[in-house]
């Protein structure tokens, strides 16, 4: 019985049980609702959890917890003779996994019977080939003692399979008797819903915080893996960005930081400005009709995917740029420039700023607006004097979060501003940014444990110490200027 | 509609004048109506508003006494769907003239809501608004007078003297409530519309702001909605009375509440229904 098939029949006995605990529930209270502490429904519920709960828990424990008693077990049967030199024992683990995959579609596709198996011998038998007609690939020839191995991981994992299914399906089988037999009029099935409930959505947030935990802690260790091979001054000082194929690179990250912040402030200069206007005046002045009509247009803007913004700064902007302002101006010749990517980057993220801010803005009392307008004050003083000063932190909250989608964003960069790490401050020459030089550092053939490859990692960490300190001074200028009303 | 009818319809719109008019009419408005969007919510109120008195408008809910103040100094604006006919004149000039800058007209006409509203900015800077944007002080020290002036007048200075820079959010409902009149007074306007002042407030924070009406009554024009009878009676010298969005009866406080002329004020003011 397969994992997904069991689940489904955990699900079954644990709805058969909603319907029986509702109606036995019914029984007792002999069929008037108002002798009952919980309605019926939540009676079937706390069947249903008390079915599932358990058996789905236990099944996701048993997943885990069951390969990693098996490889222990299989390994222990090759002996060091057994590995190639070159190769490693999670190499061989892997080929001794995928015979036995392939073992399971022979059987599955008719080429062999389990009895053929068993007599098989992989120094009389051609192994390789016989898996290879029923589309396995093994990447070396199978010795015989890998192979014995393998059918020895493909009946752990049998027997294993289907304990799993006996004990999940018991689990689910008594869970459900035993809230079933709880059932009485005075049982508070209401608060074990209640609990489950809390349980979930308690469930739910440490899988979020865990998770960016976890994608720190990855950060950090590659990190601190990174600066044993290279020393952390060069990283954080050197002016230069010039990584090497054969050893011997530079990988400062001054260059892409300078051109990260360069690129998102000028992104920030375009969106800003026009994206707090634009909810003013979508808040305060316009129209419900120009508001129904200009609003959902405006974030439209960002639905738009970064590639075709990234077209748009490769094809239109940059030259346009060129041809009218760098080269009249005698500031350079090249169509990907900072200001390219920040113009067009800016454009992308209006919609974060003008839509967030237009919506704090509007959760400003009225009253407020009607005690400065009553005591003669135009709208723009009101704007300027009561509305924006109370709505500052969601305003600074939204230009936030447009600041780390401009920080992180990399595609319009790429296509706008180019890949060369530079230091200048000509806006209208072609830099690059720290996620760009993610990119390129971890695609291609390369080898894991280089300097090279693990800068990523290091740089990475950078960039979210960078937009963990803009929220901070963020939060800090928003505790000091805010005017806060109830 | 028959003529019949019709004659009936005005007679009903008729408003009964219980008293003479004020001598000194400081606000003058006729066949004022207001519709939001195609609902009409007053009906050709024509009343006058006294200088230097109060004049109560009382009333059930929505019978338009709200939305009538609101026409006098055209916050009425405000709202998308609402359009105002008829005329209203201050001080004989017509307010909702194409020539008439209502910025300054709200300057001169000033309003106290139903809810504190102090902006979350200190006292000293909720009262200094007013005049800051209307560049009514020459210096900081005038701007301290007026702020300190404004404060005595609403009876708040003894309490707020020592925390003149703290919010004004922090201050008791009742204190709000007469940081609102200061800051309304601060810009010195000729009429002061309050809407409901007191509806929020305890009753000692009411007795102290009726207090405070009566003693502004000397320098301002005040017009003031209220829903507490009493209070009509106590603080006011002329009563208007508004029903379905019809002005019913005008005229002396005393004698509204002792001797109504009309039928619908008599039940009001006696109870019967409201």
């Amino acid at each position: 019985m397969n994992t997904g098939l069991l689940v489904l029949a955990v699900l079954v006995i644990a709805i058969a049980g909603f319907i029986l605990g509702r109606r036995h529930s019914l029984v007792t209270a002999n069929g008037d609702i108002r002798n009952l502490h919980s309605l019926p429904g939540y009676h079937g519920q706390s069947v249903f959890i008390f079915a599932a709960a358990p058996a789905l828990l236990l099944v996701c424990v048993w997943l885990l917890a069951q390969p990693l008693v098996i490889e222990s077990r299989v390994s222990s049967m090759i002996e060091p003779s057994d590995i190639p030199s070159g190769s490693t024992l999670g190499l061989v683990m892997a080929d001794v996994r995928r015979i036995s995959d392939g073992l399971d579609v022979a059987v599955a596709q008719g080429a062999l019977t389990e009895a053929q198996i068993d007599n098989m011998r992989a120094d009389l038998t051609d192994v390789r080939s016989r898996l290879a007609d029923v589309g396995i690939a093994v990447g070396s020839n199978v010795s015989q003692n890998v192979f014995l191995a393998a059918k020895e991981f493909r009946a752990l994992n049998g027997i294993g399979r289907i304990a799993m299914a006996i004990a999940g399906l018991a689990l689910a089988l008594a869970g459900a008797a035993f809230a079933y037999s709880r059932i009485t009029p005075r049982y508070r099935a209401r608060n074990v819903s209640e609990g489950a409930i809390k349980a979930l959505m308690i469930l739910s947030s440490t899988v979020a915080i865990l998770t960016t935990l976890g994608i720190v802690l990855s950060l950090v260790f590659e990190t601190v893996h990174f600066f044993r091979l290279y020393p952390a001054q060069n990283f954080f000082f050197n002016f230069t960005w010039n990584p090497q194929f054969r050893g011997g690179s530079d990988l400062g990250i001054i260059p892409l930081l300078w051109g990260t912040l360069y690129v998102s402030f000028t992104a920030l200069a375009v969106a800003v400005p026009i994206g707090l206007l634009s909810a003013i005046y979508l808040a305060e002045y316009a129209s419900s009709t120009v508001r129904s009509v200009a609003k959902p247009t405006i974030e439209l803007l960002a639905g738009i995917p970064t590639i075709v913004y990234g077209l748009f700064a490769l094809i239109t902007v940059g030259p346009m740029l060129r041809d009218y302002f760098a080269q009249p101006l005698g500031l350079g010749s090249s169509s990907s420039s900072v200001m390219t990517a920040g113009l067009v980057m800016g454009i992308m993220v209006i919609p974060f700023i003008s839509s967030l801010s237009d919506d704090v803005i509007n959760a400003v009392p009225q009253a407020m607006r009607d005690g400065s307008l009553g005591l003669g004050a135009t709208r723009s003083e009101t704007v300027k004097k009561v509305i924006l000063p109370a709505a500052l932190p969601g305003i600074v909250g939204a230009i936030l979060l447009a600041a780390s989608r401009a920080i992180g964003e990399t595609m319009i960069v790429v296509m706008g501003a180019g890949a060369a790490a530079k230091l200048s401050v000509n806006p209208f020459e072609a830099m690059t940014t720290i996620t760009v030089k993610i990119v390129s550092q971890l695609t291609g053939d390369t080898e894991f444990a280089s300097p090279e490859t693990l800068v990523a990692f290091a740089l990475g960490l950078s960039l979210f110490v960078v937009t963990l300190g803009l929220n901070v001074v963020a939060l800090y200028v928003v505790r000091k200027y805010r005017e806060q009303y109830e | 509609m028959s003529v019949a009818e019709a004659e009936k319809t005005r007679e009903r719109w008729q408003t009964v004048m219980s008293g003479p008019a004020p001598e000194h009419i400081k606000m003058h408005t006729r066949d004022v109506c207001v519709f939001y969007g195609a609902k009409q919510a007053l009906f050709d109120v024509d009343l006058d508003i006294g200088e230097r008195e109060v004049t109560a408008l009382i009333g059930p809910s929505g019978c338009g006494k709200s939305t009538y103040l609101r026409c006098l100094n055209r916050m009425n604006d405000t709202i998308d769907i609402c359009r105002v006919t008829g005329k209203i004149e201050l001080e004989g000039e017509d307010i909702y003239a194409p020539s008439i800058d209502v910025v300054e007209l709200r300057a001169r006409v000033g309003m106290v809501f139903q809810k504190p509203n102090p902006f979350a900015k200190s006292i000293f800077d909720n009262v200094a608004y007013g005049p800051r944007i209307h560049g009514l002080a020459g210096s900081k020290s005038d701007l301290e007078d007026i702020v300190v002036s404004s404060l005595k007048k609403a009876g708040l200075y003894n309490e707020v003297s020592d925390r003149l820079h703290e919010p004004g959010t922090g201050l008791s409902g009742g204190q709000q409530q007469r940081l609102c009149i200061a800051r309304a007074i601060a810009v010195n306007p000729e009429v002061i519309l309050m809407d409901e002042p007191c509806s929020a407030l305890d009753p000692i924070a009411t007795a102290k702001v009726e207090e405070l009406i009566d003693e502004l009554r000397e320098n301002y024009s005040i017009v003031i909605v209220t829903h507490s009878m009493q209070q009509a009676a106590r603080v006011s010298q002329r009563t208007a009375f508004f029903h379905l969005g019809i002005l019913v009866e005008v005229g002396d406080t005393d004698r509204m509440f002792t001797n109504p002329q009309d039928q619908r004020t008599q039940d009001y003011i006696t109870g019967r229904f409201g």
